[in-house]
C-alpha cells in the first residue's frame, strides 16, 4: 500500500523537472516538496551560517526551512509552490542570491 | 434597496467554513479568504485536484462533517452568497472609521497584493505545531507531526519508509495511524505522557465519550499495524550527518525526568515531532485584539474585543475540529446578527454553546496531561540549534538572560533568536523556556512577509466620508 492507492489516486500523467541537472519525475497537483519526497530527496537547502542541509519541516508553510530556487527565483517555500513540467530546481545555498 | 452587509471570513478551515455558512445562511455576503488551493484547512486539506483522488476519505477522520461543510459551501457559492478567494495569503487586517480592509498576497508567488473590504472580520486562522528542540532536530528527515500528515493528506506522499513518531499531545495518534495506513512502517509511537496523568483527568475526560471513542479507534488502528507505543518516553536525540538515520529515545520517571540507563536507538529515516499547538494569532494582534496568553480573547459571542472582528477556532486557543466548529457557528450567527443590527439570542445556538463548553473542558484537561516534560529546556545542550532560521544555539540564547532580557523580544535583540523567516514561530517556546522569559505572542505587524512594491502599493487610508 501507498498513499496513492489508498486514496485511489489516478494523476494524470507524470512530469519531470528537474533538481540540480538531474531529471525527477513529478505527479501533476503535487507540491515541489512532495515531489522530491516521492523521489527519495527529503534536503535541497545549506543554511547561511554552517552550510547544513535542511528540508521539510513544518509542511504548511510556517518554517520558511523547505526554501528552494525554482526557475530562478530563490526563496520559494517547496511545501507551499506546486511543480509545473519542465521546472529548472536548484538546491538553495546560503540566501539563494547570486550576489551573495 | 440597503446594501448587503459584508463578512470577511479569514481562513476556510473548519471554524471559518462554519462561520461562512452560519452568517451566509441569515443573509450576509461572506468573503471566504483562504490561503489554500481548496477549503478544509489543515484538519480537511484536500489532495489537489490533479492528483485525482477518488477516496480521499481514506485519509480522514469525521468526514461527513467535511462533506456537509463542502456540500454548504457549494449550495452558497452557487447562490452567490459566499465568495471563496482561494490562494489569497492574509498578511494584514485593517480596521477604518466602520470598515475593514484585508490585505492579501496571490498565489504561490506571493508578489501581488490584492485588498478585500468588508464591514466585519471573522479571523479563523488556525493553528501551527510546536516542536521544542533537541540535538539533531535540523537535520533532514525531521519533520513535525502535523507536517507529515499535510504533505500525506495534500500531496498524497510519505516522507520516508520508517517512521518514528514522538512527542506529546492528541495529534501524534491520527498522524501516526495515518501513516501507517498509508503504507509507512511505524517503528514506534513515542508519547511523553504518561497513562497515570490521562487518569487523574479522568472526569473531564469521561465527559468526552465521543473523543474517547476516537482515541480508541486510532489505538485500535496502531494495534492493527502493530504500531509499538512507547508512553512516558522521550525523543533524546536524532542521529545522521546529512539526513535521519536513527532516534534516540528514553523513558521518563514519574517526575517527568529521563531515567538514566534507559536510552534506546531506534533506526529510521523519518521522525515526525511534536509537542502540541500553538494559536495564529498575528491578524488579531495587528487589529489591537486583546489576547489572553497566546490566544485571541473572545466573549460568549466569539466576539474579540475590537468591534466588528470575531474570531473562532485554534486562534482562541487549541481544541481542535469539532469545538472550532461550534465556534465558527457561533460567530457567524452572532456576526449575521450584529450585521443586521439585531441583538442575536444564544438561545438558538445552545446546542452549539453546549458543545463549546464541553469541548474546551476536555481540551484544558488535554493540556495538563500532554505538557512537555519537566526540565525539557534544561536538557538541550548549549551547541543546539535552537532557532532554525538564524542559526542561534542554545547556548547562546542562554547568554539573553544574564544580560537581561525578561521577554523574548528583548532576547531576540539580544542574539538575533526569532529575528529571521519564520520571525520566531519555530524558537519562541524554545526561547520562553530557556530564558525564563513567559512565551508572549510575536507582535509582528504582518502575518507574512510582504515585497517592499506590495507595502508601496497599499493606498493610503481613505478619509472617512462621514
Amino acid at each position: 500500500m501507498n498513499p496513492l492507492e489508498l486514496a485511489r489516486a489516478r494523476p494524470g500523467e507524470t512530469c519531470t523537472v528537474t533538481l540540480d541537472g538531474r531529471s525527477v519525475e513529478a505527479l501533476p497537483g503535487q507540491t515541489v516538496a512532495a515531489a522530491l519526497w516521492a523521489a527519495g530527496v527529503t534536503a535541497w537547502r545549506s543554511t547561511r551560517g554552517a552550510g547544513r542541509p535542511r528540508g521539510v519541516f513544518c509542511g504548511i508553510g510556517v518554517c520558511f526551512d523547505c526554501l528552494v530556487t525554482v526557475n530562478g527565483r530563490a526563496n520559494q517555500r517547496a511545501c507551499l509552490v506546486p511543480v509545473h513540467p519542465g521546472d529548472v530546481i536548484r538546491t538553495q545555498e546560503g540566501t539563494g542570491r547570486v550576489d551573495d | 434597496m440597503t446594501e448587503r452587509m459584508r463578512l470577511a471570513v479569514v481562513g476556510a478551515g473548519p471554524a471559518g467554513l462554519a462561520g461562512a455558512l452560519a452568517a451566509a445562511a441569515r443573509g450576509v455576503d461572506v468573503t471566504l479568504i483562504d490561503a489554500a488551493g481548496q477549503a478544509g484547512g489543515q484538519f480537511y486539506r484536500q489532495p489537489a485536484p490533479a492528483l485525482n483522488a477518488r477516496r480521499p476519505e481514506a485519509l480522514h477522520h469525521q468526514w461527513r462533517t467535511w462533506q456537509r461543510l463542502s456540500d454548504g459551501l457549494a449550495r452558497h457559492l452557487a447562490a452567490g452568497r459566499i465568495t471563496h478567494l482561494t490562494e489569497h495569503h492574509v498578511w494584514c487586517v485593517r480596521r477604518e472609521s466602520d470598515a475593514f480592509r484585508v490585505h492579501a498576497l496571490l498565489g504561490p508567488a506571493q508578489e501581488e497584493g490584492v485588498t478585500v473590504r468588508a464591514d466585519a472580520v471573522l479571523l479563523a486562522t488556525g493553528g501551527y505545531e510546536r516542536v521544542l528542540p533537541f540535538p539533531g532536530w535540523t537535520l533532514p528527515g525531521v519533520v513535525t507531526a502535523g507536517g507529515a500528515q499535510a504533505m500525506l493528506k495534500g500531496g498524497l506522499v510519505l516522507p520516508g519508509r520508517r517512521i518514528v513518531v514522538a512527542g506529546t499531545g492528541p495529534l501524534l495518534l491520527p498522524v501516526a495511524a495515518g501513516l501507517a495506513t498509508a503504507g509507512a512502517e511505524v517503528a514506534a509511537l513515542v508519547e511523553s505522557a504518561g497513562p497515570a496523568a490521562l487518569l487523574r483527568r479522568t472526569p473531564e475526560l469521561a465527559a468526552q465519550p465521543g473523543k474517547l471513542a476516537e482515541g480508541a479507534w486510532y489505538a485500535g488502528q496502531l494495534v492493527r499495524h502493530r504500531v509499538r507505543t512507547l508512553a512516558r518516553h522521550t525523543v533524546v536525540e536524532a542521529h545522521g550527518t546529512d539526513r535521519l538515520t536513527a532516534v534516540t529515545v528514553a523513558a521518563l520517571d514519574r517526575a517527568g525526568r529521563i531515567r538514566p540507563g534507559s536510552a534506546r536507538r531506534i533506526p529510521c529515516d523519518t521522525l515526525a515531532v511534536g509537542h502540541g499547538m500553538l494559536p495564529h494569532t498575528d491578524l488579531a494582534e495587528t487589529l489591537g485584539c486583546t489576547l489572553n496568553g497566546t490566544d485571541v480573547d473572545v466573549d460568549a459571542e466569539q466576539r474579540t474585543d475590537v468591534p466588528g472582528v470575531w474570531a473562532a477556532g485554534e486562534t482562541t486557543g487549541i481544541g481542535g475540529a469539532a469545538l472550532a466548529l461550534a465556534e465558527g457557528h457561533i460567530a457567524g450567527r452572532s456576526a449575521a446578527a450584529r450585521l443586521h443590527g439585531t441583538v442575536p439570542d444564544p438561545r438558538t445556538w445552545a446546542a452549539a454553546d453546549r458543545a463549546r463548553t464541553r469541548l474546551r473542558a476536555f481540551f484544558a484537561a488535554l493540556d495538563t496531561v500532554y505538557a512537555p516534560p519537566a526540565g525539557w529546556a534544561e536538557r538541550i545542550p548549549d551547541d543546539t540549534v535552537v532557532c532554525r532560521c538564524e542559526e542561534v544555539t542554545a547556548g547562546e540564547v542562554r547568554t539573553a538572560g544574564p544580560l537581561g532580557a525578561a521577554d523574548l523580544r528583548t532576547a531576540k535583540l539580544l542574539t538575533r533568536a526569532g529575528m529571521g523567516w519564520c520571525q520566531g514561530r519555530m524558537c519562541a517556546p524554545a526561547v520562553a523556556g530557556l530564558t525564563g522569559c513567559p512565551l508572549t505572542p510575536g507582535r509582528r505587524p504582518f502575518a507574512r512577509p510582504v515585497p517592499l512594491g506590495v507595502l508601496a502599493n497599499v493606498p493610503d487610508d481613505e478619509t472617512p466620508t462621514r
